[in-house]
This record gives C-alpha cells, structure tokens and sequence, in this order.
C-alpha cells in the first residue's frame, strides 16, 4: 500500500556529523559494495572503466564551501534517502511497490512489482532515489535492512555498511524515535536539523551543523623589520626565541 | 524535467482524445450534432484512438510496461494510479455511448445519459493527469494552481478543434464546434500567458543554504560535485537545453498552437462546408503540434530542487 501507515514509535535513521565528515567518500562506496550485492542488487553501472562511466549510487557526497572570509569553511556532505515520515515518494507510487515500514519507518521499493515509472524519483525533492536502466527499476538506501536485522552477522556489525565503515565516526544509525536513544541525544545536543524542511517531508534522518571554530588569536608580535640584510635577519630570529 | 518523447505526446494527445469525447457527449445532450449514426462511432473512436495511442505509446517509457497493469491499484493515495483507472473507466461509457447513438438514436435518454458520463469520465482522466504534476512540491513551475485549469482548457480547446474537423470531414457544417474551439482557445491561451508570468516571476522553492541545512554559515556555493560524469538525477531532473530557446519556443508555441488554429477555426465558421474539409483538419494538426511543443517546454523549462546539491538554479 502507498498510503502512509500509522506511525510507529521506531523511527530508524542515520545522524550525520557534518562537523567531523572528511569527504573521503568511504560511505558511499561501502553501500555500492553493499548493496550490488544484498535486497538492491545489482545496483547497475555502465561502462565502468572507459569514458563516460554511470551507474545507481545508494549515497553521494558532495562537497561545499559556506560563508565568505575567516569564517568560510569547507564541508563534505553525504545525501541518501532521509527516510521521511511524510514520504511524497510512496503516497504518488501507483502500484504500492514504493512503501513505508510501519514497524521501523523505513521506506523501500519492492523491485518486484515495480513498473519503473520514475515518479518517485521526481516527488522527492532530496533526489534519493535512483533509476536502475538496465533492470528497469527505481533504487534507493534501504537503510541495510539486510545488515541491520541479520541474525547470521555479529552484533556489532548490524549496521548500515556506511556507518559500520566511516573511518571519522561521522554517522551514526539509530533509533530517532526514542528520545532517549544516542542518536536523539546526539541531535539534542548539537541541534541537529532537518534538510529542507519547507517541503514538509519531515525527514527522519538529521545532520549535524560544523561546530564554530573559536576565532583565531590575534598575532603576538609586531611584524619583523623587513630587510634583506641576512645576519640581521638571523639576529632577529635568535632574538625573537 | 525531461521532456520524454512518450510522455509529453501522452498529455497532449490524450488531451485532445478526451476533449473531443467531451464535446460529443456534451454537444448531442444538447442536439446539436450530425444525426448520422455512422458519424456518431466514427467520432467516438477517433477519440478514445487518440488517447488510446497515447497510453499506449506512454508504457513503452516504463522500466517494465508488462507491469502496467499493476498502476491501476493505488487509486486511494497516487495521481497516477487514479488517472490509470479513469482512462480505462471512460471506455465503458463511451463505448456504450457509441453503440447507444449507432442502434437506439442519438436522441434516446440512454444515449445522452453515457455521452454525458463518458464526457465526465473524459475530462476527470485530463484532471488527474494534470494533478500528477500539481502535487509535485520539488518542481515549482508545476506544483501551481494554475496547471490544472490550463491542462483542462487546452484539452477542450483541442478536443474542439479535432471535433470540428470530424463533423466537416464528415460533410456536415462544423459551425458551432469552431466557433467553441476559438473561445476555449482565447480561454487556454489567457491561462497559459498567465502561468508563464507566474513561473517567470515565483520565487525559489528552496535554496542552496535550505536544502544543505549550511546557511546558518553563510552563503553555500557548490565546490565538488559527488561525479565527474551527468547521473540519473541530473539527466532526468537537470535537463536544462531548452531554456535556451525558450522565449523563442515560446512564440512558436502561441504561433502555431493558437494563432494559427484560431484563424483558421474563425474562416472555418464563415466558410461553407466544402473549403471546410481542408481547413479544419489542418487546423486540428497544427494545433495539436503547437500545443506539442508548448508541452515540451512545460517539462523542459521545469526545475527540481534536487539540482540545487548541485549548485544550480532553480
């Protein structure tokens, strides 16, 4: 069904740290990794290895740069499915293949009976889903369902492949719906947010804001007599010690 | 948005099908068609033919068209799903209407009643193809109250036109349906003028520093894109050729997809029947190409809030 289910009290989701992210792109390999092979595969890709390569990516990282003078900074930001309690891209699906989970909200596609009409794609406004052309089906993050209530891996691993492999710990997978999970907290803390949250999709998934940098000290000295002279520039290093 | 072949010849061609359903249900209830049975299920056919094509054409647009019949069930909550089952639903009232005109009379009670509902059904099918897009918040040039009116007015003025060349291919005067084809032109036309002023004009749905949550920062500009190479999203939901030649396009649209149309529509009420059987079926072409391409832009000149994570405009 592509009517929205009675929400339960579990929210599943991830919290991203947008403060300690390096941009180094782990995350989103591991769940291609993940995912060509688990409930998504194949996630499709074409001419890999010659020009022009293409394919389904579950996660993307982008990077930005905000803010103008000494308080600019750069930031490296993964965009996946957020998966939201008013998810436009299951309520426009026509054939009940895109759904929410009722019992932990997270929101797949059965590929099964996906005709691959594409409407998803255009309802969601964070661009998380993505086409497979060559098995003709919509793709999105299904959170790692398949890692995450596997019983055949050890405890410690069933987490989403993106989180389990952030070698910055900057995500985080859990429950937002209690608010006394570590992920809530987290959120409390650090005034976690939501992306754009005039399109009313309410996302489950939170980012967290890069912290602000105390403002650097002032120079401790005067500026050094410039001179080309280089025993005087010498005695004004020993000098400066 | 992508302007794909498949489903901008859907809208425009079920469009006219529909319309044109609509005028023949509407124009018999009130007597004012050719009486001949044969003109009566030749005219419903062209109709149901045209939006019949378009669906058709539209499936071959889908990852697995052999799956289509699955969109037919999701009518409580999908625009689409609903605009499947009225697409199909109108055949039954129209197909009766048919066979009602062809061996009761046209002037029978039960044929006026299916004209009426097949009329009905015809134009709820253009509503919900045109609430697909009007429910889509991310894409502000169609998530506007005035796609709906526009998409319907189109759709008579169309359905008009193709009636009218129906009736004087057919021999008959197709005075009343031209002189209809040109009000609900100036009506589709006034409409559309009025939405590409509005969309030129609306502001941003959302920006950069909103969809990256980073504007408690500053100013967000894009440095890295995640890929070297165009992905899905940014083929289907960044397509971004047409706006070059839009203002252009645009007065191609208003040439061909109303200008002409009307003035041939308007000799077409003064002509007698014989010039007529030229002139109107042009215009139903014509017409059907400029609104085609007035179509065309309504994809291409949308905008996804997605291409914002890569540093466009939207």
């Amino acid at each position: 069904m592509t009517s929205i289910p009675t929400p339960g009290a579990k929210k599943l989701g991830l919290v991203i740290d947008l403060d300690t992210c390096v941009g180094c792109h782990a995350c989103a390999v591991n769940c291609k990794e993940w995912n060509t092979s688990g409930h998504s595969a194949p996630l499709t890709d074409f001419s890999a290895y010659q020009d022009h390569p293409d394919g389904v990516w579950l996660n993307r990282v982008h990077t930005y740069e905000a803010g103008i003078g000494p308080d600019s900074r750069t930031v490296h930001f993964p965009r996946s499915c957020l998966h939201c309690e008013d998810p436009p891209c299951v309520t426009v699906c026509p054939t009940g293949a895109s759904y929410k989970r009722a019992e932990d909200g997270i929101v797949l596609v059965n590929a099964e009976i996906c005709i691959g009409c594409k409407l998803c794609s255009w309802a969601c406004p964070y661009g998380a889903r993505e086409f497979d052309e060559d098995q003709g089906v919509m793709r999105k993050c299904t959170l790692c369902i398949d890692r995450i209530y596997n019983t055949n891996l050890p405890e410690q691993e069933r987490q989403p492949a993106c989180v389990a492999t952030c070698p910055a710990r900057a995500r985080h997978f859990g429950d937002l719906g209690d608010p006394t999970s570590a992920v809530s907290q987290l959120v409390a803390e650090r005034g976690g947010f939501d992306l754009m949250p005039e399109m009313e999709c309410k996302p489950v998934n939170k980012y967290l804001p890069p912290r602000r940098r105390p403002t650097p000290a002032a120079p401790a000295e005067a500026p050094r007599p410039a001179g080309s002279n280089s025993v005087l520039r010498w005695i004004d290093r020993v000098l400066s010690r | 948005m992508i302007p794909a072949f498949s489903v901008v010849l859907l809208t425009v061609a079920s469009g006219a099908g529909y319309g044109m359903l609509a005028w023949l249900g509407v124009l018999n209830a009130l007597r004012l068609l050719p009486a001949s049975p044969w003109f009566g299920v030749g005219a419903v056919l062209v109709s149901l033919a045209l939006s019949a094509v378009a669906l058709f054409v539209s499936t071959l647009h889908l990852g697995h068209p052999e799956r289509a019949w699955r969109a037919v069930s999701q009518w409580r909550s999908s625009w689409l799903s609903r605009e499947g089952v009225m697409a199909l639903l109108t055949n039954l009232p129209a197909l009766g209407f048919a066979a009602a005109w062809f061996f009761a009379g046209r002037a029978i009670g039960v044929t006026v009643v299916l004209g009426l509902l097949a009329a009905a059904c015809g134009l709820a099918t253009v509503a919900c193809q045109a609430m697909i897009y009007a429910t889509l918040r991310p894409i502000r040039q169609w998530c506007n109250p005035l796609v709906l009116p526009n998409l319907l007015l189109l759709a008579l003025f169309s359905g008009a036109a193709w009636l009218a060349a129906a009736v004087a291919l057919a021999g008959y005067s197709p005075r009343i349906e031209a002189a209809l084809g040109v009000v609900f032109g100036i009506a589709a036309l006034l409409t559309k003028l009025g939405y590409w002023r509005r969309i030129d004009a609306a502001p941003p749905v959302a920006t950069i520093e909103s969809a990256t949550g980073l504007g408690r920062i500053g100013p967000v500009r894009s440095l890295e894109s995640p890929h070297t190479e165009e992905n899905y999203l940014l083929r289907e939901m960044g397509y971004a050729i047409a706006r070059k030649h839009a203002a252009r396009l645009r007065q191609i649209a208003l040439a061909l997809g109303f200008a002409v149309p009307a003035l041939l529509l308007a000799v077409g009420i003064a002509a007698g029947v014989t010039p007529n059987r030229g002139l109107l079926p042009i215009a139903a072409v014509v017409g059907l190409l400029g609104i085609y391409i007035e179509r065309w832009l309504f994809f291409a000149q949308a905008t996804h809030t997605v291409t914002l994570y890569y540093g466009r405009r939207i």
